[in-house]
């Protein structure tokens, strides 16, 4: 075919009637709504939430995952459009695990070393391990949907980052259930339940957002 | 990487593309292609693929910008989005071909004076794969590049309405777009 002729065909073409940044940001909201459906279906927000919203560190759970939640939906946008970079996103991303570390290392020096095992293993890792996946993979499945319209040069990257997106905003619900507070508890079972959504955000990355 | 002014212009067609307007939108694709062209030729030089590879290259990139063209913000230069483009789908060409290869981004940039070839003689992969669509979009893609039927004419000739041609036109363009994709890997 000749080059003339292509590009004669595709000019016929309508154009798409919104661009990824609009469907980007539809699935970030139903995201938000379907992960919160499940939430308030399924679990529900603690009993003394009352009690719990004026102690610190079960608000630093929220400060650990909206950043997160935010910070991979920035890179995750960035990377699915070519020839830009992940920019200022990365460093809202990057201070999750600091202030993690930070959360965590306070406990540890307030917190006697008996007591240390205790707050780690909680009263809910299991819960927390299951529940975070079961909200997360909607969103998940939104977020890849519209980042089908994108153009990310590296799938699995870009697809990696929707899955800590979807994890996070996840994690953020879970978190006005789960009973368990502590610095410790969050980071052991909290990232490795978002990291499992990582893992699977690369691998739908690679095999949905190709082009 | 390109002139400002070239770009400003090319960012202009484009969002008047995007608004609807498919002359705009004929006109950046005739624009850029003269540039996609040396960017693909040096390419294929320096890595010692023949020149006849040369227009496949340039004919799948318009076709990813054209699938692709939602994914960029217009309230951003279009240079770097058209670059990160091309420098894809040469990698994908190339390591189609059995050659492993990284492109680095000032090679891609570094576009030489845009050269005009006389059309017409390469022939993209594009025509065979056309013999996996379904009939009616075979058809239609038929109808539409090889005779140079308009919509109207075509949708008359299939007694479909045009938006119906549109629709199928562009699921056929989707459908090659994946082909291209699936070979690649």
């Amino acid at each position: 075919m000749r080059t003339e002729d292509l590009i004669d065909r595709l000019a016929l073409d309508p154009p798409p009637r919104f661009g990824f940044g609009t469907a980007f940001l539809t699935a970030t909201l139903l995201s938000i709504l379907v992960a919160g459906g499940i939430f308030l279906a399924v679990i529900g927000i603690r009993p003394d939430i009352g009690r719990a919203a004026e102690s610190a560190s079960f608000l630093f759970k929220f400060v650990a995952t909206m950043p997160l939640a935010l910070g991979a939906l920035g890179v995750a946008l960035r990377l699915s459009r070519p020839g830009m970079a992940a920019g200022g996103w990365r460093l809202v991303l990057g201070a999750v695990p600091v202030l993690l570390a930070t959360a965590v290392a306070l406990e540890l020096h307030q917190v006697p070393a008996s007591l240390w095992q205790s707050r780690l293993v909680g009263s809910n890792a299991g819960f927390c391990l299951i529940l975070i996946p079961l909200m997360a993979i909607g969103p998940l499945a939104l977020l890849i949907a519209a980042m089908r319209r994108g153009a990310p040069e590296r799938p699995a990257l870009a697809g990696g980052f929707a899955g800590l997106a979807a994890g996070g905003i996840a994690a953020t619900f879970y978190a006005m259930h789960c009973p368990d507070d502590s610095p410790l508890f969050v980071a052991a079972w909290y990232s490795a339940a978002i990291l499992v959504m990582g893992v699977a955000g690369c691998l739908a990355g690679r095999r949905f957002l190709r082009w | 990487m390109w002139d400002q002014g070239l770009e400003q212009e090319w960012a202009d067609l484009m969002r008047m593309a995007l608004a609807g307007d498919s002359a705009a939108y004929r006109q950046f694709l005739l624009c850029i292609t003269p540039h996609l062209r040396a960017m693909a030729r040096s390419r294929c030089r320096t890595l010692g693929a023949p020149d006849s590879e040369t227009e496949d290259i340039v004919q799948e990139v318009l076709l990813a910008i054209h699938l692709k063209r939602g994914s960029w913000d217009s309230s951003r230069p279009i240079g770097p989005w058209i670059g990160a483009i091309v420098r894809n789908k040469i990698i994908d060409a190339l390591r189609r071909r059995g050659r492993r290869t990284n492109v680095p981004i000032e090679d891609v940039m570094d576009t030489l004076a845009a050269e005009e070839q006389a059309g017409g003689l390469a022939q993209l992969d594009i025509d065979s794969h056309l013999a996996t669509l379904k009939r009616r979009q075979q058809d239609i893609v038929r109808s539409i590049s090889i005779d140079g039927d308009s919509i109207r004419e075509t949708a008359n000739r299939f007694k479909m309405t045009e938006g119906a041609v549109r629709v199928a036109l562009h699921r056929a363009l989707k459908s090659l777009a994946q082909l291209c994709r699936i070979q690649s890997t």
